[in-house]
């Protein structure tokens, strides 16, 4: 188990003030004016050397993300936004960064914004954050005060300002060219890549987007050198990470945990163990809901990473733990992400749109069994029409938690349609 | 279509307005359309009209079309009267896994209506949410601008009563927990825990 001395997020849970003079106790904005004059290329070469991979899902390695920004300006200004509008089902990670640590976020945002020759930061964060907007705006005014942010950033002669951007509802704004879109003041609807946000971005300009985790890290790995950060967790996936457990378990809660953690270990010294006992799991959703779902014989010994659950066709995208037991009705519970995806497709392309409604209204007949099983394959080939073809990837988060139910499950779905055409024929 | 007077700032919204504005680099007040929208829903007790999307189109020197786009495309602009409380359900499976359905089921019956309905009196408008991102909290219903968690159909009932007879409620997990830390106590972080609070 992680050492508490490895926590970053010492103030996970709020226990103390998430305002400055408590942060400042913590250890926030400690010799900020150094790392910054240590250089972007030391900045750079520190956090590729910590092996951050990106934390908001899809763990593209931080510091190559940021050293594909234009080195020099022919022009344009270069920004930083930082996605902060989780929505995830499973996932309320940032959430907890944002109302009790933002500090450590908003530290994060003028390092990597001096990293990548930015000169502001867009905190972009799902509207329904009322709260945790309100207490990022108090943390920036107070950065402000002090001379963190501003025209001399922490007295390096650095002009750098951090803004929040409240979205409003939309769990699409979470891809980051829909979220550029929004932040410019429109829907929503992803844009094709190329051109990358790197060089065409926000407003036009070289853009960034990093998840919040992975932007209120950087200050401590920094300050404890990228090669502490990189001797935890495993090669290729290192680190620490903050963990949402949901579900059945009996003490559901975010934890700050080493990367590569058994499943089983973090859900029963955290989260107090599955409902019922471990052998009353049927099955857990490892990262968030677009990733397959893992049956219990997997969950027995599967490691929290990148690596160990991608080799197990499934994924640590945010890391959300959603545990289910065995009263659970797993073909309902997919069916209600469908149903999730389908209110969420923003309706630009054709194969979301259209295939997001249609997998749900099939998935619900699964539910009672009201089927062919046929249509199973028919279901699965028409996953397979979704994924892939659609300008960003919601279409295939659409499709993987109905492959990961048909992969392990099938024989539940099976057995429903049984159940419904022998009570029909009675 | 509602019928409004006509719309305007007032003074206070105005100078939000500008504050939102000013975050933007010149030129591009058009990032400024959500927040606005936000503001003016506010400012007309909860929800949106076509007028008042014309008014923020011009305040922003936007197409008015512009502004309706965004406006309808995003889940919290609200285009029809919503109740003083709106009670939003998490319905999204970490929440379903934890008895949503019963805080539904509650909300239904002591408010006497169905999704998308508001009561006779304009005080409660019911909705289902998707996954509102407290999942380790769940269930979880916002109300207005606050997260009401770990709710079960005693708690929910208890809140609609008290929201009902104007009483103060305490938003946060509503079985005593500490935010998002195990129920039963930490089982990290023990040294930060227990200190003085802050300043």
């Amino acid at each position: 188990m992680l050492a508490d001395k490895d926590r970053i997020f010492t103030n996970l849970y709020g226990h103390q003030s998430p305002f400055i003079d408590a942060a400042m106790k913590r250890g926030d904005w400690d010799g900020t004016k150094e790392l910054i004059e240590n250089g972007k290329d030391w900045i750079i070469s520190e956090m590729k050397e910590s092996g951050l991979r990106g934390r908001g899902g899809a763990g593209f390695p931080t510091g190559l993300k940021w050293s594909f920004m234009p080195k020099e300006s022919d022009g344009r200004p270069s920004y930083l936004v930082v996605n902060a509008d989780e929505g995830e089902p499973g996932t309320c990670k940032d959430r907890d960064l944002m109302r009790h640590d933002p500090h450590k976020l908003i530290e994060g945002c003028l390092i990597a914004g001096f990293a990548m020759n930015a000169i502001a930061a867009y905190i972009y964060i799902r509207g329904e954050f009322y709260r945790e907007a309100e207490a990022l705006e108090q943390a920036i005014n107070e950065a402000r005060a002090k001379g963190f942010l501003g025209k001399d950033a922490c007295g390096t002669g650095y002009a750098f300002d951090v803004f929040v951007h409240r979205g409003a509802g939309a769990y699409i704004c979470g891809e980051e060219t829909a979220l550029i879109e929004s932040l410019e003041g429109k829907k929503g609807q992803p844009r094709l890549k190329p051109p990358f946000p790197a060089n065409v971005g926000v407003w036009g300009c070289p853009t960034t987007v990093n998840n919040v985790e992975s932007i209120a890290v950087a200050p401590t790995i920094l300050r404890r050198g990228g090669a502490w950060f990189s001797g935890l967790g495993r090669p290729n996936n290192t680190g620490t990470k903050v963990f949402c457990i949901s579900g059945h378990v009996n003490n559901p809660c975010n934890v700050e945990e080493e990367m590569g953690i058994p499943l089983k270990e973090l859900i029963e010294k955290h989260a107090g163990g599955v409902r019922g006992g471990w052998d009353n799991l049927l099955a857990v959703i490892p990262g968030g809901s677009s990733v397959p779902v893992l049956p219990k014989d997997v969950c027995d010994t599967i490691l929290m990473d990148f690596d160990s659950l991608r080799d197990v066709q499934s994924g640590l995208g945010t890391a959300a733990v959603i545990v289910m037991d065995k009263s659970t009705d797993i073909v309902k519970a997919i069916a209600r992400l469908s149903e999730f995806y389908k209110h969420e497709s923003c309706g630009q392309c054709t194969p979301c749109r259209e295939g997001t409604g249609w997998m749900w209204r099939v998935m619900e007949r699964l539910v009672t069994g009201e089927a062919d099983k046929s249509e199973i394959d028919m279901l699965l080939e028409v996953t397979k029409q979704v994924e892939g073809h659609t300008i960003c990837a919601l279409g295939d988060a659409a499709a993987w938690p109905i492959q990961g139910l048909m992969r392990h499950f099938r024989h539940e779905v099976e057995a429903r349609i049984d159940a419904y055409q022998a009570k029909a024929a009675e | 279509m509602s019928k409004t007077t006509t719309f305007a700032w007032t003074a206070d919204s105005e100078k939000l307005a500008k504050h939102h504005i000013a975050k933007y680099p010149e030129g591009r007040q058009q990032s400024a359309v959500m927040p606005l929208l936000d503001i003016a829903q506010r400012q007309n007790g909860g929800h949106l009209t076509i007028e008042i999307m014309e008014y923020i189109a011009g305040y922003l020197d936007m197409a008015p079309i512009k502004v309706q786009e965004v406006a309808t495309f995003y889940s919290m602009h609200n285009h029809k009267p919503v109740g003083k409380h709106h009670v939003q359900v998490c319905g999204t499976t970490p929440c379903w896994l934890r008895g949503s359905d019963d805080i539904m089921a509650v909300c239904k019956s002591k408010l006497g209506i169905e999704k998308g309905e508001t009561t006779e009196d304009g005080k409660f408008t019911l909705s289902e949410v998707e996954c509102a991102g407290a999942c380790v909290n769940a269930p979880a219903v916002a109300i207005n601008d606050d997260y009401f968690e770990d709710l079960t159909p005693e708690t929910m009932t208890k809140l609609l009563d008290d929201l009902a007879d104007g009483k103060k409620v305490t938003p946060g997990p509503q079985n005593g927990r500490q935010t998002s830390a195990p129920d039963g106590g930490a089982t990290t972080l023990k040294e930060f825990i227990g200190k003085e609070k802050g300043a």
